[in-house]
């Protein structure tokens, strides 16, 4: 795992950081969330030069974020332990906390740290688990989502995915009447939103963007040469190729779970129908033909069928096609518009953009219980994807103008916001779980 | 009051483009020439109030049909309205008697809704330009389409009628 962690991180120096961030605000939730303590991490080394981040408050606050944890403010505490022998586990039941965590952080070789963290159950008054990370300087955030990932999972049984990524496209106007000038940038960024960096900028529109299943690609659309073209670039080396070119639309991609194929949408025949890209050979071969429009193809987890959006009927809905083609079904029934469905990871539940009285809103849809829920408040929220955990949902809204990011947990009870300092922001996607997690 | 602001600038422009060219002593049929007006707005300055018929390129004449370049849609609809019949009819003749001008039409779409969805609707509505040009002679070879869905408003507000300009087909020369 060691090994390729570092790999990761030589091949993420050469991306272009930024300064901007985003800033995160939870707008509702946290009843019936899990009473934990994160203490603040203890600084080994030298004090006059401690490490760029607190662990534990990215322990915490990512815990938080999730809705499922509720972390006990620092200055509630009785006491700040930072080993073993110093946690008395009365203090922790005074204040009803049911689980402590607690760590500290020590110099390991040039730009190196060790982190080492316990996780304890309260009320048993044992250790639950433990580990001793190495770890560097650029890496010490992650390392902390890793750590918020272990806690989660320790605790809840489902997988963290905290050390996870979101990409999405920012605009920034400038300029009136034809001076008026658009920067069109496509993003990466922590789950948590720190340290985005730029992949590809345009003054013509981006869109669409997709993760491949290993977190190491992103398919996306862009207008540059005022044509639409399916391109699909190397997060890491910046590296592209141009998939799909073709007279009329060129969009929609999304990646099969096994990275082989992109579903995609093309009228090259005339009007929107979903292809299959065989990528490695660059074949094509057509999913839908219908004169309605087809498009925002998703694929199920398990390969076996997509979901599109379809006019067939009058208005938009969510219809169902085998791998293989047919007769798709229609999937959607709930009000006169539902467009851009995706799949929870479970392959149960859809996520998708709805209309609600004149309101466009993120509903989930469970497709076997039939249960359709609407899980936002915004009138113009769109562009829904679920982290990879299936646990929460990130989307595009608008908040006084402005286009942000917000995210809700899938059980509906937690709402957050991502804030960007400038311009708009839009079309989130959530990564996959990255390689460093996966082979942990 | 924005139209009429534009009007004057694009009178200006070719004002001046034409005073470049007057040696020639011809009308500016090419369309090619109209290209010229994007760009040199900003340096229009005076010189534009004079009478007279028209002798620019006539997709620049204020007083021409062939000046109003867009068509607007009613919302989730590409049916061309009734009241830019005659302004499509009048770009058909403009191209039917230029055939070796070519237009670009642009489809676009309101922000509301999935962002995909509103390419493929953008497309529709470049289509149904592409349909009427076509229904009154034009070759299809002198026609070309891109959608650019809710990506390039024209105007930037969240209301009904920031969306109501932003329903619509641009005819670019």
């Amino acid at each position: 795992m060691k090994r390729l962690f570092v790999l990761f991180v030589l091949l993420g120096l050469t991306l272009h950081a930024r300064a901007t961030s985003l800033t995160i605000e939870i707008t509702q939730g946290l009843e019936g969330a899990l009473p934990i303590a994160v203490v603040p991490f203890a600084w080994r080394g030298d004090a006059s030069q401690p490490p760029p981040h607190e662990v534990g408050g990215v322990v915490a606050s990512d815990l938080q974020r999730s809705g499922r944890f509720k972390p006990l403010p620092a200055n509630e505490m009785l006491t700040r332990p930072t080993r073993g022998e110093e946690v008395d586990f009365r203090d922790w039941r005074a204040l009803n906390v049911e689980n402590l965590v607690i760590g500290d952080v020590s110099p390991n070789g040039p730009g190196g740290y060790l982190v080492r963290f316990y996780l304890y159950d309260v009320f048993r008054g044992e250790q639950i688990t433990g580990y001793s990370m190495p770890t560097t300087a650029r890496d010490l955030r992650a390392t902390a989502h890793h750590i918020a990932d272990i806690i989660y999972e320790t605790l809840t049984g489902q997988p963290g995915a905290f050390a996870t990524r979101i990409a999405y496209v920012t605009s920034v106007r400038s300029g009136t009447g034809k001076e008026a000038k658009e920067r069109v940038e496509l993003r990466i960024a922590d789950a948590d939103g720190f340290g985005p960096q730029t992949i590809v900028s345009s003054e013509e529109p981006i869109m669409s963007p997709a993760w491949s299943p290993d977190g190491r690609r992103i398919a996306y659309v862009s207008f540059e040469n005022a044509q639409p073209s399916i391109w699909v670039q190397e997060v890491f080396t910046g590296k592209r190729d141009r998939l799909t070119s073709f007279k009329g639309i060129n969009g929609a991609p999304a990646w099969s779970p096994d990275g082989r194929f992109l579903a995609l949408t093309l009228s090259k025949d005339g009007n929107p129908d979903i292809f299959v890209m065989d990528i490695a050979r660059r074949s094509l071969r057509p999913l839908t033909r219908h004169w309605s429009i087809d498009t925002e193809p998703a694929w199920s987890p398990d390969g076996k069928s997509l979901v599109f959006t379809s006019d067939r009927g009058g208005a938009p809905q969510i219809y169902r096609v085998s791998v293989n083609g047919g007769e798709p079904s229609r999937v959607s029934f709930e009000g006169g518009y539902n467009a851009r469905a995706s799949f929870a990871p479970d392959g149960r539940l859809l996520t998708m953009v709805t209309r609600v009285d004149g309101q466009y809103r993120i509903a989930t849809l469970d497709v076997e219980a039939r249960d359709f829920r609407v899980m936002s408040t915004g009138r113009l929220d769109e562009s829904p994807s679920f982290a990879p955990n299936g646990s929460m949902i990130i989307y595009a809204t608008r908040v006084g103008g402005k286009g942000v990011l917000a995210a809700v947990s899938t059980d509906g009870r937690v709402q957050q916001r991502l804030r960007l300092q400038e311009g708009d922001v839009r079309e989130p996607v959530w990564s996959p779980y990255l390689q460093q997690e996966r082979n942990r | 009051m924005k139209p009429q602001i534009s009007a004057w600038l694009a009178l200006a422009v070719s004002a001046l483009l034409f005073a470049g060219c007057a040696g020639t002593g011809s009308k500016q049929d090419d369309p090619g020439a109209s290209i010229e007006d994007r760009s040199a707005a900003g340096a229009a300055t005076a010189g534009a109030s004079q009478g007279g018929p028209w002798t620019g390129n006539p997709l620049d004449n204020p007083n021409s049909l062939l000046y109003a370049k867009t068509v607007y849609f009613d919302f989730d609809q590409s049916t061309i309205r009734s009241e830019f019949i005659d302004v499509l009819r009048a770009h058909a003749g403009y191209l039917n008697g230029n055939q070796s001008a070519t237009v670009l039409v642009e489809g676009h779409a309101d922000e509301r809704g999935s962002r995909e969805y509103n390419i493929a609707l953008g497309e529709r509505r470049a289509n149904a330009v592409r349909s009427f040009l076509e229904a009154e002679g034009v070759a299809s070879s002198q026609i070309n389409t891109i959608s650019y869905g809710e990506e390039r408003p024209a105007a930037f507000g969240h209301d009904e009628g920031s969306w109501a300009e932003n329903r619509r087909g641009v005819l670019v020369y």
